[in-house]
């Protein structure tokens, strides 16, 4: 078990190492780098060297990867490519502000997709579960953007019940991003509940034709004590590492979400920065979000060999 | 996995094809691919406007004869930016997605046979470009080569191969072990060979099933990056592209937003539900497979 979760954590510290390697070198390797994505057509002459020479480019590849990574393991995110602001000062309120909306996503979507999951498989191929898992087809189905504009369009412009954009500053206490919040974090929620949804209806299914379920039905354990207590636990197993991935999803998503509602996250700091072309703050993004991809990846990996012992088993015996 | 005879190409496909549309998904999801596809085909020569046309005299127009859905906030047409807003897109996504499954699919299935060093050293890289997620990549390579299509294509093309590759080689995976290989290993025959001959045939069928679902991704994908402003340029039409602009007044004129959200969403719905009577008629139920 300890073995496992070792290899585990190894593999995913590994894997952070090589993401800021690919970062880094697919920046370094590409044509132009900060500076000429700054200037852009005055990329020449004086400019230019005076411009490298303020952004530390003159020295070789690999010094700068020591020190950025360096930086990055203390929390040192440099400093942004126009304004010379601090980028980890940049980013510290909007990581929270997308955090929120993260977490206001999964505390409604997770417990929500796992009951309409369970009515789903209950109900197989009877109305709920075509309901459900049409719904759910659609909202997996039509993007991330075109969700939030219809949504935009009937609740905040036709039915007029909530503002249409955020307009708090970034920094503002969490309280003040209500209701504005309420939108951007229901299109969240709703593309989330489709996936989670879709796979704990197809493991419940799969559960209760499970032995044991017809044993204790045999039994004459009443129908919800199965339901709850001997098919539930069992059939929320693969769920973590759906859930799981759709978290990762929710960060790549977040990132179009916030721009449609002009919410002040980290999302919206990225697409300003691409536009900018401020590359040190698009690297620094970048590694926050895999960083974030790979723990939560491997916290699943975890939990699920903590809940598991087949998986346990199976897993020390192929390895 | 199909346990067909390697039967002539072009008589299995009409079969197959068959008995997708025999599903109601499959029929409903091929008529909306394939109206979208004509539309794309057709649109220059029959949409009623040039879409550059732009008439100051009739800005945020609601339907009306003339303009059947109206027109934009530059006074061009809806109707015909909205036919002609799929060309790019369909173009990009199905020049990329091939080339995807292509480079994905070969180095994933010689990484299943092969296995050892290499495959270890290239499934770390390849889950390192897969911890970052959805269009992360795209828009680092975009910051730093600019925007439009003949970007778009390649990096699309890359970063949706990459997770063929695992798809590939799992493929490979259960094919590998079976006793033909083995006896293919046997024989003496290349490596190369065997992929050709025993496991590209094998693993085929998996593999269109991931393209079909990687292309309705690449397609959000592209949307949402024009969506964004980092895709097609204006004033080229396209349906992100023409969301992103008409939703700032969309209180004045919903159709606007409205006529490309239903060009758009039609056409990845249909790639869906096709993909899903692929699979199913295939027999490769994806159903219990994680979405990345």
């Amino acid at each position: 078990m300890l073995a496992l979760i070792i290899r585990r954590l190894a593999l995913g510290l590994v894997t952070v190492w090589l993401v800021s390697v690919i970062i880094f070198l697919g920046v370094e390797a590409l044509p132009g780098d900060a500076c000429t994505a700054i200037l852009e057509r005055d990329a020449h002459g004086e400019a230019l060297e005076k411009c490298r020479e303020i952004m530390g480019l003159t020295t070789p590849a690999f010094a700068r990867y020591m020190e950025w990574s360096a930086g990055l393991l203390t929390g040192d995110l440099g400093v942004s490519a126009n304004g010379q602001e601090r980028i980890a000062e940049l980013v510290g309120y909007r990581l929270r502000n997308s955090l929120l909306l993260a977490a206001g996503a999964l505390g409604v979507g997770i417990p929500l997709s796992i009951l309409l999951g369970v009515v789903a498989g209950l109900c197989r191929d009877r109305w709920p579960d075509l309901l459900f898992s049409t719904g759910a087809i659609l909202a997996m189905t039509i993007p991330e953007f075109v969700a939030a504009t219809i949504l935009i369009l009937i609740f905040a412009i036709w039915l007029g019940w909530v503002p249409a954009i955020v307009l708090t500053p970034a920094d503002a206490p969490p309280l003040e991003f209500f209701p504005e919040f309420i939108l951007a974090s229901t299109v969240l929620t709703m593309l989330m509940i489709a996936h989670i949804m879709r796979m704990v209806r197809a493991s419940m299914i799969e559960v209760m034709a499970g032995d044991y379920v017809q044993m204790a039905t045999l039994k004459g354990v009443p129908h919800w004590r199965i339901v709850f207590r001997h098919a539930l636990p069992n059939a929320l197993l693969p769920a973590i590492n759906v859930i799981a991935l759709t978290v990762a999803w929710l960060l790549g998503g977040v990132v179009v979400v916030e721009v449609v509602f002009n919410y002040p996250g980290l999302g919206r700091l990225l697409v300003d920065a691409i536009s900018d072309r401020d590359l040190p703050v698009v690297q620094a993004i970048t590694m926050i979000v895999a960083i974030t991809y790979v723990g939560v990846n491997l916290v699943a990996d975890i939990l699920s060999l903590a809940l598991n012992p087949r998986l346990r088993s199976h897993q020390a015996r192929r390895t | 996995m199909s346990t067909a005879p390697p039967a002539p190409r072009g008589p299995r496909s009409v079969e197959v094809l068959r008995a997708m549309i025999a599903r109601p998904s499959g029929a409903i999801g091929l008529t909306l691919v394939g109206l979208h596809l004509l539309m794309a085909v057709l649109s220059p020569w029959i949409v009623p406007y040039d879409y550059k046309a732009m008439d100051a005299t009739i800005t945020l127009a609601g339907p009306s004869p003339a303009h059947w859905l109206g027109t934009d906030h530059l006074g061009r047409d809806v109707l015909t930016r909205m036919m002609l807003g799929g060309r790019e897109a369909l173009l990009v996504t199905g020049t990329a997605t091939p080339v995807a499954l292509i480079w994905g699919g070969l180095l994933g299935v010689y990484l299943g046979l092969k296995g050892g060093w290499r495959d270890e050293v290239a499934m770390r890289l390849v889950d390192a470009f897969l911890a970052l997620p959805g269009i992360l990549p795209l828009l680092v390579l975009i910051t730093v080569f600019g925007s439009g299509g003949e970007v778009l294509m390649p990096t699309l093309a890359f970063f949706f191969g990459i997770p063929v590759i695992r798809v590939a080689r799992a493929a490979a995976h259960e094919v590998v072990a079976r006793d033909f290989v083995s006896a293919a290993r046997a024989r003496g025959h290349h490596p190369l060979d065997i992929v050709r001959r025993e496991l590209l045939p094998n693993v085929t069928d998996t593999l269109l099933v991931e393209g079909a679902m990687r292309w309705s991704w690449m397609l959000l994908g592209f949307s949402a990056l024009s969506f964004l402003g980092f895709g097609v340029s204006p004033p080229k039409p396209d349906w992100g592209l023409m969301i992103s602009d008409a939703r700032v007044y969309m209180s004045l004129a919903p159709l606007g937003v409205i006529a490309p959200v239903i060009a758009l969403s039609t056409l990845i719905i249909g790639i869906n539900l096709s993909a899903d009577a692929l699979a199913k008629t295939l027999g490769l139920d994806r159903s219990r497979k994680a979405v990345i």
